[in-house]
């Protein structure tokens, strides 16, 4: 039967802070939009969320920061996303970011940011209007 | 380059790309496989199975230092229960093993059941022969935290580890059948936990009797009852060394055990494989004819008609005289 392609997601926690309640929210709803969730828990490096993305296969890396460290962790992982002929992953923020931040992360490629009060139903809702399972492998 | 020689070259982004499409049953990688099949049958494979929360993920982590400090390669697969309401799945055995993510000889895969029954998925012995083709020399097969019945590691893994801690219910439940029967190594983790010596006494009690009631062929093994706190990186030599004798054991006895082993892999596979297809075939033709499977099934709960004649029914028109028809 198959060609039903399941959407898979890595949600990561980049850098020092520990509160992964946010984190853990989104990959519950994400379960429940039936998505498959990859998640590695804090205190991820880019390298190892990339590491993670690579492996796992996923359409979609979601990030969640509350540190304020996301100019240094988001364009660390897009880089490395590009050095691995990996763009094609769609790359989200949540969290606590100035305003004069976000355009700066859009320009690095970051799709979209979730600020503090966002709904669940409306970034559910964003994921499936902008990201498609990949296709099958061809050489 | 094509996708098999990426494949056999190790490279990942083909690789996971593969497991990719093997889960979503996309025909092509079937084809992929067919040629990647004889490049198989290289790499050792252990199965850790036990209760949810026992400590499989942290064991694994644990082995893994070991088998890297040894020089071999390893491919890991870490299954999750996916949800049966949404199809959706939080795969988390990673965040136990988060120091192994920039290892360039370690790959580790999250797997999803999608509603297999048995602790593994439907894909399993696919991603194991992926795994196996890529190079890696130890697959470690972390299975679904199971309960009493999901035994489908014990046929597919070389060596199966079954993990318990203490007070995990009453003396009952390591009497029962099922489960406790498949381990070829104990290990009662989270050892410094009150009541680890009558855990292990009860486990050595239930693995004598189970020698004296399995009369195969060969010598016998005894299963060793290992010790461990993985959490602190205790006891985990002893497993290593325990695994090590096991393989040596099937090795010396490849007639009569390690052919075994083989054999019952392959059939678990080819069984797999077989009734899969025919299941596709027999529902695809009849959506085909306008019946998909939601119609089928309610005519069954109207009773229009009983489960038993339906199946009959279907298998007799799509597959025995379709191919009369051909002719």
């Amino acid at each position: 039967m198959g060609s039903d392609r399941k959407l898979r997601v890595l949600i990561a926690k980049p850098g020092l802070d520990g509160h992964d309640r946010g984190a853990r929210v989104i990959a519950r709803a994400f379960r429940d939009a039936g998505f498959e969730v990859i998640y590695t828990g804090c205190h991820q490096t880019p390298e190892q969320i990339v590491s993670t993305a690579l492996q796992e296969d996923v359409d979609l890396i979601g990030l969640s920061i509350l540190s304020g460290a996301h100019m240094y962790s988001f364009p660390r992982i897009m880089e490395l996303l590009k050095e691995n002929n990996a763009e094609d992953i769609t790359v989200i923020g949540g969290g606590i970011f100035p305003t004069e931040d976000i355009p700066k992360l859009k320009e690095i490629g970051i799709k979209e940011i979730f600020e503090p009060g966002t709904l669940l139903e409306d970034i559910i809702e964003w994921v499936k209007t902008n990201v498609k399972p990949r296709g099958a492998q061809t050489s | 380059m094509d996708i098999v020689q990426k494949i056999l070259d190790g490279d990942i982004r083909a690789v996971a790309r593969l497991m990719r499409d093997i889960d979503d049953e996309i025909p092509s990688a079937k084809e992929v496989l067919k040629e990647l099949y004889p490049h198989t049958g290289k790499a050792y494979v252990i199965g850790f199975t036990g209760s949810p929360g026992v400590g499989k993920s942290t064991l694994v982590d644990r082995l893994v230092d070991k088998l890297r400090a040894e020089g071999k390669t390893v491919g890991i697969l870490a299954i999750d229960p996916t949800s049966p309401f949404t199809g959706g799945a939080i795969l988390g055995d990673r965040i136990r093993m988060q120091r192994h993510f920039l290892d360039p000889g370690v790959f580790i895969r999250s797997l999803a059941t999608r509603g297999h029954f048995g602790g593994l998925t439907r894909s399993t012995h696919d991603m194991i022969d992926v795994l196996d083709a890529m190079g890696k020399d130890v697959i470690i097969v972390e299975t679904v935290g199971v309960g009493q019945d999901e035994i489908e590691i014990a046929h597919t893994a070389h060596t199966t580890v079954l993990v318990t801690v203490p007070g995990m219910g009453d003396e009952v439940q390591a009497i029962k059948a099922g489960i406790m029967e498949i381990g070829d190594i104990f290990v009662v983790n989270k050892s410094d936990r009150e009541g680890s010596r009558k855990t292990v006494r009860e486990l050595r009690n239930l693995v004598e009797l189970g020698l004296r009631r399995h009369k195969t062929e060969g010598p016998p093994w005894e299963p060793p009852i290992i010790q461990t706190v993985a959490s602190k990186n205790k006891g985990i030599d002893e497993l290593y060394e325990a695994i090590i004798k096991h393989q040596k054991y099937l090795f010396d006895n490849k007639a009569t055990k390690l052919e075994q082993v083989l054999y019952d892999r392959a059939k678990l596979h080819f069984i797999g494989i077989l009734r899969d297809q025919l299941f596709n075939t027999v529902i695809e033709r009849a959506r085909e004819r306008g019946e998909d499977l939601d119609l089928l099934v309610s005519k069954i709960v109207h009773r229009d008609v009983d489960p038993y004649s339906l199946a009959n029914e279907l298998v007799e028109r799509e597959l025995v005289n379709s191919k009369s028809k051909e002719k």
